[in-house]
Order: structure tokens, then C-alpha cells, then sequence
């Protein structure tokens, strides 16, 4: 798809030769119409990549995302924008990876530069069985084709000469890397597939929250709003952290919590940290953002919340985790912390599947990691929606496995969603 | 967060541990004919409110004492707080 409004530099190049008089909105700013094939329910990453992939992939062209506040502002433009594909399980792994081959090839696939740096995660070990379960972590991660390699103390100390190595208590011994993750500017994501997706005839709505489902003889026939009913042959709900309240409008009881995660941002520093670095004896991780900001986190708040803010306990536990593990970032200022509400379910991986419903399609569950998710997510809901079928590599992803017993459950921690 | 013990008085929430929903005090019955319906729900589904929400703490770093603590999940605010061991006694003599 090409067209005079492509972004390039020779697009900057010419608009600069000419007055900057071309440049055009990013989206459309659309009334709401009576009624869609697709109505996609929240204007987050996910909701927008499956507008984006419905109508770029699978041809569809009567799509809305509808949105209660602006699109952005909720995790998609909250999180600390690390993308990987480093699990360890086999409902997972597939799907993630798959997601930063779709990473890997977004900017040009949508035209939009969202900025994706392959800098590198580093994932340090404490103890030997740490440094074993890496080990078969990143056996698992080259199975199923993605990169993988496991660093000894000595070639951590080169890379990342910073780290504090004298961690009596927690040596750091070395560290499981994937050169191919890193970060991705986030709002940048949520604008490209917004505007990669309204270029494509996607009605993006916004200030238009969604209040209920019209449900007739067991089928969903379209969604009660602020702005009226709109109906649709499907909705596919993508809501994250507002998961169980919007899907409760439709009867529906969910395996998830909400819970809050807060991040952080110092001020801007000269480049000092290469990649993304985890401190893999407590809840710690960083990168610096291309401002120079040095951006980290830790464990969410541990109790239910739907506030988007946390609590101090938090903030001081994580500041030790960079303390331990970075001495010098004690001397920069923290500038800016917020939080964000995680769809935490029961066992830690996420859900895309139909309902009991027919006509509604749910898209949930996706905890602290939905951000590096966002292509797949988005890919395989619109295949889902689009086909009835699920994607090759979200086949495990189903809201019955609990039912089942078919749990997956990176961490092995059970059916206690702030343990995740 | 502040939860103000009923026998200890006000302590940091940093002291405790929440396991989740006091609806996990009500185990279904193993024996009954939907327990394999019930126990599902039980163990995976939950109502997940926003706003007033019964929840169950434990008093980890005090004196290992399980409590309900009633609290708003929007504004974070603690409105009441319980023994939980007074609870389920207080629900075996009914
Ligand atoms: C602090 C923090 C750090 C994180 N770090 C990472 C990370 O480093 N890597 C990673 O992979 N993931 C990370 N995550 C997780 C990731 O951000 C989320 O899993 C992901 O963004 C969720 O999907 P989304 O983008 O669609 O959600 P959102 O952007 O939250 O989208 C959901 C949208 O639905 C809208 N909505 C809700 N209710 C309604 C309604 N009734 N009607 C209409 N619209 C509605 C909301 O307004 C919102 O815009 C982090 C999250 C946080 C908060």
C-alpha cells in the first residue's frame, strides 16, 4: 500500500521544501456508524493490532475499535516496553516468538517508526540451579527457534562491566541472553497500528466506552456505549486490565485478577546500560529509553487494584533491587513513577478465545507481558475472529483450560495470580 | 496501606501477605454431586470488583493471624478488618 501520505525521509525532505503543508492527521477522528462486521472493544495495543491485522491480513473492511478515553492511555502507553521471547513452555514459546518475528518486521509493515532496538536482554543467574534452569530455559527458547545464549561470569563482566560483581550473598555468575529482544517506543505502537489501521478504512472511536452487550438467544448482536448501541456480527473484547468488569456486563465470571504494577523513569543520562538487565535474585529490571531515561520496575503491588497507582513498600523495594544490583544509578533522580492495571490470571499466560457466547470473543489475561505480545495478540485474535479458528500458535491459549486442568504455568506457582 | 489489626492495632501492610478472596473460605462440599463444577469455580473464577472487595491477609511478619480485610479496590481505602478465625467460628455457631 503506497500513497502520497507514506512517512519517509524523503517525505520530510519534500515537506520541508514545501511549507510543511501536506502533513495529515495520523487517523480520522469518525462518528460512531450503526452498525460494524468487527467491533473491537478497547483501544489498547492488542485491540488496535487486531484491528490493524483484520483488515490488512484477513481483508476485512468494516472494522471499529471502540475506546473510553484515548487511544494510549491505558498499558499500551504504561508499560516498560521490553519485548523477548524467552519462555519456557510450549503453549507459550511459539507465540511469543512468533510475536518478535512480527516485531522485527512491524516498522515497514505498517510505516511507522516505533522504534525497535534488538539491544539485547540479559537475564543474570545467582546460584548453580539458577544457571541450570536458565540453561534449559534457553534449550527450550533454540527448540523452537529462537535465539538464546548463556553468558559466564567473565563475558557478563564485558558486556555489562557496571554491574556490581561483588554481590557477596547473590554472586552474580552470569546470565541467559536474547540478543534479539529488547524495547520498543510503546506509544509509538499504539499510534502506528491506530493509524496503519484507519488508512485501511478502521473507524477508530474514541470517548465512546462500552456499557454492555446485546445478547439475543445466546448471540452477541452488538454493544451498548456512551455514544448508543452499535451492532456488530462480532465483538472481540481486548480491554486488559478492565477485563473482568467489561466482560461481567456480559454474564461472564473470569480466571483473573487486577492488580496494579508501577514503573519508574530517572532523569536523562548519557547512554550507560547496552540492553535490558534483570536482577534474577529479587524483582528488578531496566533499560534506558533512547532519551536517556533510565526506565525499571519490579513486582506488582500484590493486591487487587484498579487505581493505576501504587504504594510506597513498592517503590522501596524495587529501588534496592537496582541498588543491589547497580550501585551507581543510586546517584541519579527518579523523575516519574505511575502505574498500570495487569489482567492477571490464574496461571500467568494469557487467554484468546471464543466465549460461551457466540458472537463474543475474549482477549485477556496477559499480566505484566502483554506489551512484547502486542503483534501477535493482535494477529492471532483477528484470525481468530476472522476465520473461527484459533492461530497455530495461540492454540493453548483457551479460557477452558483451567477446567481442564491444562494450566500453563511458567513459574509453577498455582492458581494465585499475584505470584505470577 | 494501613490495615488496622483487631487485636494489635494499626500495622504496614509491607507485614502481610494477601492470599486473595475471602470467598476462599467457602470450600465447596467434596462430596456433592456438582463438586467438580464447584471446586473449578472455586479455585479459578472470581468476581475481581472494582470498588468494595473481601479479601484474605495474613499477618506474616506479626503475629501469623489470618484476617478479612474489607477494602476498596479504586481508592485503595481499608473499611474494615476482621479476624478471620472470629468469621468462620462466627459462621459455625449459625
Ligand atoms: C508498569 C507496567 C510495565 C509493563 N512492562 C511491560 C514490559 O516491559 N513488557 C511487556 O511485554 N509488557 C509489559 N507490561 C504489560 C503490558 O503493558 C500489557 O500487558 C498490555 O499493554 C495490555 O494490552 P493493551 O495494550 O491492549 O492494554 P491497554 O492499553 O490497557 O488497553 C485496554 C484499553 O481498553 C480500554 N477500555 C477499558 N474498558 C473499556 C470499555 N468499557 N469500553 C471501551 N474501552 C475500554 C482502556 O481504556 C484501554 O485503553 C507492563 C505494564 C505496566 C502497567
Amino acid at each position: 500500500m503506497v500513497s502520497d501520505q507514506d512517512y519517509s525521509g524523503f517525505r520530510i525532505l519534500r515537506e520541508g521544501l514545501t511549507g510543511n503543508r501536506g502533513w495529515r492527521p495520523a487517523w480520522r477522528d469518525p462518528d460512531p456508524q450503526h452498525a460494524y462486521d468487527f467491533v473491537i472493544v478497547g483501544g489498547g495495543g492488542h485491540g488496535l493490532a487486531t484491528a490493524y491485522y483484520l483488515a490488512s491480513q484477513f481483508g476485512e473492511a468494516s472494522v471499529a475499535v471502540l475506546e473510553k478515553g484515548w487511544i494510549g492511555g491505558g498499558n499500551v502507553g504504561r508499560n516498560t516496553t521490553i519485548i523477548r521471547s524467552n519462555y519456557l513452555l510450549d503453549g507459550n514459546q511459539p507465540f511469543y516468538e512468533f510475536s518478535l518475528k512480527l516485531w522485527e518486521g512491524l516498522e515497514q509493515d505498517f510505516n511507522y517508526n516505533a522504534m525497535v532496538s534488538q539491544r539485547g536482554v540479559y537475564n543474570i543467574y545467582h546460584s548453580d540451579a539458577q544457571r541450570d534452569a536458565y540453561r534449559r530455559r534457553g534449550n527450550a527458547m533454540i527448540l523452537h527457534g529462537a535465539d538464546a545464549e548463556l553468558l559466564d561470569a567473565d563475558q557478563l563482566r564485558a558486556e555489562c562491566p557496571f554491574l556490581n560483581f561483588e554481590n557477596g550473598r547473590f554472586p552474580l555468575l552470569g546470565a541467559l541472553v536474547q540478543r534479539r529482544g529488547g524495547t520498543v517506543r510503546h506509544d509509538a505502537v499504539a499510534w502506528g497500528y491506530a493509524r496503519g489501521a484507519d488508512r485501511r478504512g478502521v473507524d477508530i472511536i474514541q470517548n465512546c466506552e462500552v456499557t454492555g452487550f446485546r445478547i439475543q438467544n445466546g448471540r452477541c448482536t452488538g454493544v451498548e456505549t456512551s455514544r448508543g448501541f452499535i451492532a456488530a456480527r462480532k465483538v472481540g473484547c481486548a480491554v486488559a486490565g478492565s477485563s473482568s468488569r467489561v466482560m461481567q456486563a456480559a454474564g461472564l465470571r473470569l480466571p483473573i485478577e487486577s492488580h496494579v504494577l508501577q514503573a519508574f523513569v530517572s532523569e536523562g543520562l548519557k547512554p550507560i546500560i547496552p540492553g535490558v538487565v534483570t536482577y534474577g535474585a529479587g524483582h528488578f529490571y531496566i533499560s534506558q529509553s533512547d532519551k536517556g531515561g533510565l526506565v525499571f520496575g519490579g513486582d506488582i503491588d500484590m493486591y487487587n487494584s484498579y487505581a493505576q497507582r501504587g504504594n510506597l513498600p513498592v517503590v522501596e523495594d524495587v529501588c534496592e533491587g537496582g541498588m543491589t544490583l547497580m550501585p551507581m544509578v543510586g546517584r541519579a533522580r527518579m523523575v516519574r513513577m505511575w502505574g498500570g492495571i495487569m489482567d492477571m490470571s490464574m496461571d500467568g499466560s494469557p487467554i484468546i478465545d471464543r466465549t460461551p457466547i457466540d458472537g463474543l470473543y475474549f482477549n485477556g489475561g496477559w499480566c505484566y507481558g502483554g506489551f512484547k505480545a502486542t503483534p501477535a495478540s493482535g494477529w492471532c485474535f483477528a484470525h481468530l475472529l476472522a476465520t473461527d479458528t484459533p492461530h497455530e500458535t495461540a492454540i493453548a491459549y483457551r479460557m477452558d483450560r483451567f477446567r481442564r486442568g491444562a494450566m500453563i504455568d511458567e513459574k509453577g506457582s498455582g492458581a494465585q495470580p499475584n505470584l505470577h | 496501606m494501613i490495615i488496622d489489626h483487631p487485636l494489635l492495632g494499626p500495622r504496614d501492610s509491607q507485614e502481610f501477605v494477601l492470599l486473595g478472596d475471602a470467598s476462599l473460605l467457602d470450600r465447596p462440599d467434596w462430596q456433592a454431586e456438582s463438586a467438580d463444577e464447584a471446586f473449578y469455580e472455586y479455585q479459578y473464577l472470581r468476581d475481581n470488583p472494582a470498588g468494595t472487595h473481601r479479601e484474605l491477609w495474613y499477618h506474616e511478619m506479626g503475629d501469623r493471624s489470618w484476617l478479612i480485610v474489607t477494602r476498596d479496590t479504586v481508592s485503595h481505602a481499608v473499611l474494615k478488618v476482621e479476624l478471620a478465625s472470629a468469621v468462620a467460628s462466627g459462621r459455625r455457631d449459625r
